[in-house]
């Protein structure tokens, strides 16, 4: 089995699946903790039906390169989402589950009426569950992907304590002279981005098991924010290597076996917390 | 110390608080009460700069800056389960202090430690925040609080949900912090009994809405 994995590994696209696979989770996984405590858990899932809308249009208009459309799209729609905050008509959880169903209904509408491909379902099959697109990246994919990340990371961990301020309180935040509107936006503008980028690895439906699983698994372990957050970081990476590497022997798909992997350390987490607390 | 003039605060096209003259004096122990939803958090979240003002002003005087005054919100269901410790959420406190302040130094560590010991939880720097009592949470938010603040507090509702006992220990650190410390406090409270015991000044907002 060894051997083989080290014949797979020969191939670039394997190693560009890699390497994007493990650089998604990571950055999904950090931003996640931050999403599931300011109870916007859902959010990875509606952004990326949003991207999957905007992918179908882009699809329609023959653009050159689709992320144009997409990555724009997703953004706005993001930063609408969290940005709009307390003071909007339509509030959290409905304004999430009302853009994503519509987005998605859009999506396939256009893609049904308009599409030009002679298998429409599975072409939508395929953004919608990841199935092999991460096996067929092209190297300018893995770069921009690369430059993403790398740009992500860097604004988090720069902007790690402010990130903390907001989650825990966001009006205490404000009231010490912390520009909170300014924080929220870079959060949404990231969020959508490492969103757009998750798609790639899992597909539309699963990019909230990237956002959720890890954040939820470490939080059942560990008690600080700092350790929540490096614990979601190695968990996402590892459960997504793992996954990765079992799909590529067992030739099942990328997205769904990650995430099954994500399950898999969200039950261990789970049940380490209960023994724990049982002893004491 | 703050001079409110012809204030006027609220929510999208409702007014909640009206055209409001008021003035807090430097050595102040207000509180304000008042029945639900009359405006009192309103007020106080006026005060904190979280709302701003639909007209009128909130004036600060006697070089009195915005980063002096710390604010003590109600706690929020979300922060109930949050898994932090107290001290990253004590140190937050600083973040409003320079737009990128990665590291904290050991003066304001020093500092955050002080505050810890001011409000009786310095044996809980370490704790995990979601598994204190509901006192202690209340305690270690006012030494969030107190860092942020050197002249000014404002409190609102700190001992809801408390019981006796916890509530006497917050009262009582409230007086100490007024009375060694020289903060004016400003306390949104329903405990209309200890308002009149603690106070210097009430103000009944029920009266100003009429």
């Amino acid at each position: 089995m060894f051997d083989q994995l080290l014949f797979y590994l020969d191939f670039p696209f394997v190693r560009y699946a890699i390497i994007v696979g493990t650089l998604i989770s990571l950055c999904s996984s950090l931003l996640g903790v931050t999403l599931v405590l300011k109870r916007y858990s859902y959010i990875g899932g509606g952004l990326s039906h949003v991207a999957f809308g905007a992918l179908a249009i882009a699809s329609v208009l023959k653009v050159t390169n689709n992320m144009f459309i997409i990555l724009p799209v997703t953004i706005i729609v993001a930063v609408l989402l969290l940005c709009g905050g307390k003071d909007a008509r339509i509030k959290g959880d409905a304004a999430i589950a009302m853009v994503s169903a519509g987005a998605l209904a859009i999506g396939y509408l256009i893609m049904n009426i308009f599409s030009a491909s002679a298998n429409v379902a599975g072409d939508v099959c395929t953004t919608l569950f990841g199935s092999m697109s991460i096996l067929t990246l092209k190297s300018t994919d893995v770069y921009l992907c690369v430059a993403l990340s790398i740009v992500v990371l860097l604004t988090f961990v720069l902007f790690y304590h402010k990130i903390f301020a907001i989650t825990f309180d966001e009006n205490f935040a404000r009231a010490t002279g912390v520009n909170v509107n300014l924080f929220n936006l870079l959060i949404a503008i990231i969020i959508a981005v490492i969103i757009v980028l998750a798609m790639n690895l899992v597909g539309a439906l699963l990019v909230s098991a990237l956002v959720v699983f890890p954040a939820l698994s470490a939080m059942r372990v560990f008690k600080s924010f700092f350790s929540v957050t490096i614990a979601a970081a190695i968990i996402s990476v590892v459960c997504s290597l793992a996954g990765i590497l079992v799909a590529i022997l067992a030739g099942t798909p990328v997205g769904s076996t990650i995430v099954a992997m994500d399950i898999a350390a969200f039950l261990i987490c789970y049940i380490t917390n209960f023994i724990r607390s049982r002893r004491i | 110390m703050i001079k409110c003039r012809n204030l006027t605060l609220g929510y999208g096209c409702k007014n909640i608080v009206n055209s409001f003259d008021y003035e807090i004096n430097s050595g102040d122990y207000l509180c304000i009460i008042g029945r639900n939803g009359c405006g009192k958090t309103t007020f106080l979240r006026g005060l904190a700069g979280i709302l701003r003002p639909k007209s009128g002003k909130i004036e600060l005087c006697d070089n009195l800056q915005r980063k002096q005054i710390g604010y003590l919100p109600q706690i929020t269901i979300a922060q109930k389960d949050f898994p932090a410790s107290v001290e990253e959420i004590v140190l937050s406190a600083f973040q409003g202090k320079s737009l990128l302040l990665p590291f904290y130094g050991r003066a304001l560590r020093e500092r955050a430690r002080e505050c810890l010991a001011l409000t009786r939880t310095e044996n809980l720097r370490k704790a995990c925040f979601r598994e204190l009592s509901g006192g202690q949470k209340q305690r270690v938010l006012l030494a969030r609080a107190l860092c942020a603040a050197e002249r000014m507090l404002l409190l609102d509702e700190p001992v809801t949900g408390l019981d006796p006992e916890s509530s006497q220990n917050m009262y009582s650190i409230i007086k100490e912090l007024h009375e060694q410390k020289k903060m004016t406090i400003v306390m949104v409270t329903h405990d209309v009994e200890a308002a009149t015991k603690y106070a210097t000044r009430i103000l009944d907002f029920n009266e100003i809405v009429k």
